[in-house]
């Protein structure tokens, strides 16, 4: 009765690791992008006429960093089905 | 020249709203394993199933062709793996495990499976698409060039022009800037290539019932594969030093950088395929959940969460599969270029 109450013990906290660390990812990523943003923005209002590039770059590194949080998200997702 | 007419609309938008709820009073939700049904849609299989209308499976049976050294080459239609209850049986010693691979009942046959599963029936259709495409554009450029005046040129309307436009905008704002004037143009066809082939996959994929290429690790590790060849033929004695002699770091530092240094060669195709396959399957999976949860709730009601949240995550999805390939482009040209950057 130990034996399977640890076994459950063991799957439901994987579980629990998995959703802890795809949250954790989440804030990351939010602040990350949230000050790539702020950053462009920013940019953008001092120089009206360079909006494009600022706009290209922007991408470009959320793109990057999305990559990131993409690569962790896996991670969880093994984590909670293995 | 059309006048829009702004009365009603509310009227209208909420009408088109409740047709779209409408049909989901007619979602049977089946015995099957629920958590099955995201997966199922995700990830490669012998068999296209199309839709299942009141018991009936419209599916599609595949081919499944093996290479054994023992039996040498074997070619059957997927429908010899079920019988008539859809349960699984074994076609000469062959069948499929619980992970729809194909196993051989002796163990000492070692097999090869060049089965066209759907994901590579996805990609020969897009490829016939892509061909078709292209290569008819391409012949309406075709001009001697003693017969060139301002009349002849070709000017590309439609879908020509808005092709033109983007492989216009590869060359612009990709390659040059990032390989160089000089030799920019070698690459051109790789670069091009992978854009429009990663663009027309990820788009297709959004289309119900089809399968998930661009959203495979195969298919993104096999293109991050030819950027990391192509990076690595290309480099130049610059490329190599930087790697393994970088200039104005004393000796014992070296050490440390080496290591650091190799990896990162083989980090960079590696991030190229998560960074594809992750975004796409990531879309995929968030919205086959939320159209899950109609089955899940079996009640109209839950549509008016569905519809709104689906059609969100469909336009972002529209948004990332140009993304992506844009990304996966530029940074291709962009490690290529650096392969071949001349000292400073």
């Amino acid at each position: 009765m130990l034996n399977t109450s640890l076994l459950l013990l063991d799957s439901g906290l994987s579980l629990v690791g998995a959703s802890v660390g795809a949250g954790i990812i989440v804030l990351g990523v939010g602040i990350g992008i949230g000050n790539i943003g702020t950053a462009a923005v920013e940019a953008a209002a001092r120089q009206p006429e360079e909006v494009g590039k600022i706009q290209t770059v922007m991408i470009i590194a959320s793109a990057l960093i999305e990559g990131v949080a993409l690569f962790c998200t896996l991670i969880c997702l093994i984590i909670a089905t293995k | 020249m059309f006048k829009k007419n702004h009365k009603g609309y509310f009227r209208r938008l909420l009408f088109v709203f409740l047709f779209l709820v409408m049909p989901l009073n007619f979602a049977n939700a089946s015995d099957e394993d629920n958590g099955d049904f995201v997966m199922h849609h995700v990830v490669d299989s012998h068999t296209w199933h199309i839709c299942t209308i009141n018991d009936l499976h419209v599916t599609l049976h595949l081919p499944v062709v093996i290479y054994s050294e023992n039996r040498g080459l074997d070619v059957f239609s997927s429908s010899q793996f079920f019988d008539k209850h859809h349960k699984k049986v074994y076609y000469n010693s062959y069948s499929l495990n619980s992970h729809d691979k194909v196993v051989s009942l002796d163990a000492g046959n070692i097999f090869y499976d060049f089965s066209i599963t759907k994901n590579a029936s996805c990609l020969f259709i897009s490829i016939v698409i892509l061909f078709f495409v292209f290569i008819k554009m391409a012949k309406q450029y075709n001009y001697n060039e003693k017969d060139i005046k301002m009349s002849n040129y070709y000017v590309p309307k439609g879908l020509n022009g808005f092709l033109e436009q983007m492989i216009c905008f590869i060359k612009n704002d990709v390659a040059v800037p990032n390989i160089g004037e000089a030799k920019y143009i070698r690459f051109m066809p790789y670069l091009l290539t992978i854009f429009f082939f990663i663009w027309i996959n990820n788009l297709m994929g959004l289309l119900p019932g089809w399968g998930n290429l661009t959203g495979s690790v195969s298919c993104a590790l096999v293109l991050a594969l030819f950027t990391f060849i192509l990076t690595n033929i290309n480099g130049n004695k610059n490329y190599w030093e930087h790697i393994f002699n970088m200039p104005g770091i004393p000796k014992p530092l070296l050490l440390i950088i080496i290591p650091i240094e190799i990896i990162g060669i083989f980090i960079k195709p590696l991030t190229l395929t998560i960074r594809l396959f992750a975004n796409i399957t990531a879309g995929h999976i968030i919205l086959l959940s939320i159209i899950n949860l109609i089955f899940i709730f079996k009640s109209p009601f839950a549509g008016l969460i569905s519809v709104p949240f689906g059609t969100f995550m469909l336009c972002l999805k529209l948004l990332v599969a140009f993304l992506q390939a844009y990304i996966f482009t530029l940074l291709s040209a962009m490690y290529i270029g650096k392969a071949m950057e001349e000292h400073h």
